[in-house]
C-alpha cells in the first residue's frame, strides 16, 4: 500500500532526520523574506557540502570496524596539511629552478610541466601523493594505540587528536620549509598559521566543469571527487576485507571464530580513515583557498563526527547514505542558520549564532551516539 | 470458579508486534496460593505475555494488548511495572538484577531500607534519614527463611554462586509485604540440580503462604512436580490446560510442539574402524571457568563422539581450544598431520568447524542479517560467494550466492524468520541456533565441534537440531564432535561418550552402557576404581 510503504520510508529515514529537513526547508523559504538571496544559500550549502564530504566519510571505515567515532580526525588532517605545504614548497622550488635554469633530469621536467595549464591539477596531485603515505604511516602508529585500548577508543582518539596537534605546532615552525609564501615575513622560518593556495591548486576541483548562473554557482568537480570518494569506500564494504571489516565492528569473538585477525582489520580501518581524512582536509582546503596550520586542525573532528550521528549511524554502523544526508544537513542547518538569524536581527551576529548552531548541533547528535537506529 | 473470584484473570489477551501476532485470545486464571506451570516452545509467546502481565514498557510502545488482565476482579492495565508491583505482582528476571558489590541485605531491601530519623530528615527530607541496618538483616533474613534457605545476609552479591544470586532475587520480590503473585521466568536454567531441587521446595513453601505463582521452565519435569495447573501454549494460543496428576511429561512435550515426540532407538549402528580424524594428545586450554588440564583421545572418521560432563569441569575448553579460541597446548592431529594451536584461521582452513557454545558471543553477528551469518566464515576462510574482479585483485561479495545460500538453508533447516535479510537478533533461541549450524555446514567440514547444541532451545527445535547433525553424518561422513551437559541427548545422537571430570578424561563408553556408569564417570571417582567396578574399555 502507498501508505505502508510511505510509513516504511519514514521509519527507515528516522523522525530526527525528517524534522531537521524540514527545518532546513523552512529556512530556505525564509530567504526571501528576510532579503537573503535563495540562489547564493543554496550554493553556499553546497559548497560546504562539498567541502565537507570526505572528513564526514572519514569516519565510516573506523565506526564500521567497532573503532567508534574518529575523533582523531586531527592526526589524518595533519598528514593533508604536510602534503599541502609540501606541494606548495616543491611549486615555489620548482618555479625557482625554472626562471633561473639550473633544473636537470626529472626536477626539470617537473618545474616545466608546473609551467603548463595542468600545474593545480599536478600540485593537487603531488599533494595527494605525499599526504597519503603520510596519513597511512600516522594511521598505522594510531591503530597500535586503539588496538591496545579496546572499549574506549573514542576518548584516547580524541586525545590522539589533540596531542598530535600539539606536536605538530611545534614541527610546523621547525620544519625546514623555505617557500616566501608559506614562512612567517619577518623571522624568515617557520610556517605562517594561514598559507594562500591561490596559485598552486586554488579551486583545482571545484571549479573543475563547475556551473555559474548568475549568483548560483555549483562546484561540480568537488561533487564528482565527493562521489567518487563514496563510491570507492562503498566499493571497498562490497570486497570480502570490507565484509571482515563490518564483522569486527559487529562482534569482534565472532570474527575471530571465523579466523579473522582483528586487530589487523582495525588497523586497515584506522588507516582508511586517517587517509581519508587527509584527502577530506586537502579538498576543504583547495575550495576554501587557505591551509590552516597550528590550532586548525584542533576542532576538526566534531563537526564532521555530528554530520555522520545526524546522518543516522550509530557508533558501529554507518552507511555512505548516512554521510550524504548528513552532512547535507549539517552543513545546510550551519550556513542557513546564521544567515537567515542575522538578517532578522539586522545586527551581525553570525560568528556568535554559527558557534550556537555548530555545537548545539554536535551536543544534539552526540546524545544520540548510542542509539542504535533499528 | 463462582464461588471465589480468582486472584488473577487473564481474558482473551492477544498481543500484535509489527503485524506478526505472537499472542492470540489467551486465557487462564489463577487463585490464591496455586501454582501455574507455563511451558511452551521458544517463540510460543510466554515472554510476551509475562511482558504484559508486568506492564513492561515494550507492551505500550509497540500499541498495547487485546483483551482484559483482572487483579482481584478488577481490571488492571498496567503502564508500566511499578504499576504491576503495586498490584501485587513480583518478577524475577532470567538475568540476575543484582547490584554486585552489594550485599545480598542491601539487594534484597533497595530502595525499600528500614530507616531512622536523624536531624538531616529536617532540612533535606526523607531520603537522607539514616539506614536502620539492624532491622534491614532481620527483614532480608525474613525474607531467606521464608524460601526455607540460608545465605549470610552480608554476603557480597559478586561473590556469591549462581543458586544463591536467583535466591536472592527470589527474596527481593517476597520482602514486598504487598506481593501476592510471583512470576519466575526460567528460575532454574542457570541451578545445578541440587539447586534446583532446594528452589521447588522454597517455592512450595511460598505457595502454601498463599502467593500464587506463575513458574515458567524448560524443565518440564519440574513443571510437573511443582505446579497446581500447567498451561501450554503453542503458537500464541493456549492449547491445553492440565492438571499435573494424570499427564505425563511426554504428553505435556507433545502438547508443545504439536506433533508426537519420537524417542530415538537406543542402539546406534556398529561401526566398522577407520583410519582416525582427530587425535589428541596431553591437550590443555586456558578457558576461564572450564580449564582443559590433560585430554587425550582420539576420534575416528565419520564418527559421532560425544563429550560430557558437569559445568565447570573442562567439556567446554576442548572445543574451544582445539579451533583456537582460548590459549591451549599438547599435541593435536587432524587426518594424521599435526594441527599448529592458538590460530582460529589455521584450525578452520584444515576443515574444521565450531558451532560454539556462546550463541550469543561468539556464535552470531546479532546485527547482521542472516545470509551474513551463514555465508560469513565460508567467505574468509574458503573464498565462497567470492567474485575474483580484475584477475583476484579484488575480492568482490557476491551477494545473490549468499541470499540463495541462506534461503536454501532457511527452507531445509526450517529457520521461521521473515527472510534472508532480517537480523539474526530477531530471531527465537532455537532459530538462531539453526543459523549457527548452517555456518558451519556452510564450509563442508571434514570435523565439526558442536558445542550445547540444544541449550536454551525448545523441544522442537532440539529434536530438528540433532536431527540435522545425525543427517550431516550420514549424508557426508562429517566426524562430529558434541559437547553437551545433557548426557541423554548425547547417549541418543553419539557412538561414543567421553566424560570429562577436573579437566580431565575420567573415561570413554559406548554410548549404549547404563546412564549409571556415566554418572559414576561424571561424579569423578577414581579412574581405578571405575575400571575396577566396570571394567574399563578405553
Amino acid at each position: 500500500m502507498m501508505d505502508g510503504r510511505f510509513k516504511k520510508f519514514i521509519e527507515n529515514f528516522g523522525w530526527p532526520r525528517i524534522i531537521i529537513a524540514a527545518f532546513l526547508m523552512c529556512l530556505f523559504a525564509a530567504t526571501p523574506l528576510v532579503g537573503v538571496r535563495l540562489d547564493t544559500s543554496i550554493s553556499d550549502t553546497l559548497v560546504r557540502v562539498g567541502m565537507n564530504g570526505v572528513l564526514v566519510l572519514a569516519m565510516v571505515p573506523m565506526v564500521q570496524s567497532g573503532c567508534g567515532l574518529n575523533f582523531g580526525l586531527p592526526l589524518g588532517i595533519i598528514s593533508g596539511l604536510l602534503g599541502a605545504t609540501t606541494s606548495i614548497q616543491i611549486a615555489t622550488s620548482a618555479d625557482a629552478a625554472a626562471k633561473s635554469g639550473a633544473a636537470q633530469g626529472l626536477w626539470a621536467a617537473l618545474s616545466s610541466a608546473l609551467q603548463t595549464g595542468s600545474r593545480s591539477a599536478l600540485l593537487f596531485a603531488v599533494a595527494i601523493v605525499i599526504a597519503v603515505p603520510c596519513a597511512a604511516i600516522a594511521g598505522f602508529v594510531y591503530a597500535q594505540i586503539l588496538n591496545r585500548v579496546k572499549g574506549e577508543e573514542m576518548m584516547i582518539a580524541t586525545y590522539v587528536g589533540f596531542s598530535s596537534v600539539a606536536v605538530m605546532c611545534m614541527a610546523w615552525l621547525l620544519l625546514p620549509f623555505s617557500s616566501a609564501v608559506m614562512v612567517w615575513g619577518y623571522g624568515g622560518s617557520g610556517l605562517r598559521t594561514t598559507i594562500s593556495t591561490n596559485g598552486f591548486w586554488w579551486h583545482v576541483l571545484s571549479d573543475f566543469q563547475s556551473i555559474t548562473i548568475g549568483k548560483f554557482y555549483f562546484p561540480t568537480g568537488m561533487f564528482l571527487f565527493f562521489m567518487f570518494m563514496v563510491f570507492l569506500l562503498w566499493a571497498f564494504f562490497r570486497t570480502k576485507t570490507g565484509t571482515a571489516i563490518t564483522a569486527v565492528g559487529s562482534n569482534p569473538e565472532f570474527a575471530r571464530a571465523s579466523g579473522i585477525d582483528v586487530d589487523r582489520m582495525r588497523t586497515i580501518s584506522v588507516m582508511l580513515s586517517t587517509i581519508l581524512g587527509a584527502i577530506g582536509i586537502l579538498v576543504y582546503e583547495q575550495s576554501f583557498g587557505f591551509i590552516q596550520l597550528y590550532m586548525g586542525p584542533l576542532y576538526m573532528a566534531f563537526p564532521a563526527v555530528a554530520a555522520i550521528l545526524l546522518g543516522g549511524a550509530s557508533v558501529n554502523k554507518a552507511t555512505m547514505v548516512n554521510v550524504v544526508v548528513g552532512t547535507f544537513l549539517f552543513q545546510g542547518i550551519l550556513t542557513m542558520t546564521p544567515s537567515v538569524i542575522n538578517n532578522l536581527l539586522k545586527s551581525d551576529m553570525s560568528e556568535v549564532i554559527r558557534i550556537i548552531v555548530s555545537n548545539g548541533m554536535i551536543l544534539y547528535a552526540l546524545t544520540r551516539k548510542t542509539q542504535v537506529k533499528r | 470458579m463462582p464461588d471465589m473470584e480468582p486472584l488473577l484473570r487473564v481474558e482473551a489477551v492477544g498481543k500484535e508486534f509489527f503485524g506478526n501476532r505472537v499472542l492470540e485470545e489467551v486465557n487462564f486464571s489463577l487463585a490464591p496460593g496455586e501454582v501455574l506451570g507455563l511451558v511452551g516452545e521458544n517463540g510460543a509467546g510466554k515472554s510476551t505475555l509475562m511482558n504484559i502481565l508486568f506492564g513492561m514498557p515494550v507492551i505500550q510502545q509497540t500499541g498495547g494488548y487485546e483483551g482484559k488482565i483482572l487483579v482481584g476482579g478488577k481490571e488492571a492495565r498496567f503502564q508500566s511495572p511499578f504499576d504491576a508491583i503495586d498490584a501485587g505482582i513480583g518478577m524475577v528476571h532470567q538475568e540476575f538484577s543484582l547490584l554486585p558489590g552489594f550485599t545480598v541485605t542491601e539487594n534484597i531491601l533497595l530502595n525499600r531500607e528500614s530507616t531512622r530519623y536523624n536531624f538531616l530528615v529536617e532540612v533535606f527530607g526523607e531520603r537522607i534519614s539514616t539506614l536502620d541496618r539492624r532491622a534491614m538483616r532481620k527483614r532480608a533474613d525474613d525474607a531467606i527463611s521464608m524460601l526455607g534457605f540460608s545465605i549470610d545476609p552480608d554476603t557480597v552479591a559478586s561473590e556469591m554462586p549462581v543458586g544463591h544470586k536467583q535466591f536472592t532475587e527470589i527474596a527481593r520480590e517476597i520482602d514486598r509485604k504487598n506481593t501476592k503473585i510471583l512470576i519466575l521466568d526460567e528460575p532454574t536454567a542457570v541451578l545445578t540440580e541440587s539447586e534446583a531441587e532446594i528452589l521447588i521446595q522454597s517455592l512450595r513453601n511460598l505457595a502454601g503462604r498463599g502467593i500464587s505463582l506463575i513458574f515458567i521452565s524448560h524443565r518440564l519435569q519440574e513443571v510437573m512436580d511443582l505446579c497446581d495447573k500447567i498451561v501450554v501454549l503453542r503458537d500464541g494460543r493456549v492449547v491445553k490446560e492440565a492438571k499435573p496428576a494424570g499427564t505425563t511429561v511426554f504428553q505435556v512435550a507433545s502438547w508443545m510442539v504439536g506433533r508426537n515426540v519420537e524417542t530415538r532407538g537406543e542402539s546406534r549402528r556398529q561401526r566398522a574402524e577407520t583410519e582416525a580424524a582427530l587425535e589428541v594428545e596431553r591437550l590443555w586450554v586456558d578457558m576461564p571457568g572450564e580449564t582443559v588440564r590433560n585430554v587425550s583421545f582420539s576420534v575416528q572418521k565419520g564418527e559421532i563422539f560425544g563429550i560430557g560432563g558437569l559445568a565447570g569441569q573442562g567439556k567446554l575448553g576442548i572445543a574451544n581450544g582445539i579451533m583456537g579460541l582460548y590459549q591451549a597446548g599438547g599435541n593435536v592431529s587432524v587426518t594424521g598431520a599435526k594441527l599448529a594451536l592458538n590460530a582460529p584461521d589455521v584450525s578452520l582452513s584444515r576443515n574444521m568447524a565450531f558451532v560454539s557454545e556462546d550463541r550469543r558471543g561468539v556464535g552470531l553477528l546479532l546485527d547482521e542479517p542472516i545470509d551474513w551469518n551463514i555465508a560469513f566464515t565460508a567467505m574468509q576462510v574458503q573464498d565462497k560467494f567470492v567474485k575474483k574482479l580484475l584477475g583476484g585483485l579484488i575480492k568482490w561479495r557476491d551477494d545473490a550466492a549468499m541470499r540463495d545460500t541462506a534461503l536454501d538453508y532457511i527452507e531445509r533447516l526450517e529457520i521461521r524468520c521473515t527472510g534472508p535479510k532480517q537480523r539474526a537478533v530477531e530471531l527465537s533461541g532455537g532459530n538462531q541456533q539453526k543459523v549457527c549450524l548452517a555456518k558451519a555446514f556452510v564450509v563442508a567440514p571434514e570435523i565439526l565441534f558442536v558445542s550445547e547444541p540444544t541449550r536454551g532451545i525448545d523441544v522442537g527445535a532440539k529434536k530438528l537440531v540433532l536431527d540435522t547433525i545425525q543427517r550431516v553424518n550420514e549424508e557426508f561422513g562429517t566426524t562430529i564432535i558434541i559437547t553437551s551437559s545433557e548426557l541423554e541427548e548425547l547417549r541418543s545422537v553419539c557412538d561414543r561418550i567421553a566424560i570429562v571430570d577436573n579437566g580431565r578424561i575420567s573415561g570413554i563408553r559406548p554410548a549404549g552402557c547404563p546412564a549409571e556408569e556415566f554418572g559414576v564417570l561424571m561424579m569423578g571417582e577414581s579412574p581405578v576404581a571405575v575400571s575396577d567396578t566396570v571394567g574399563g574399555n578405553e
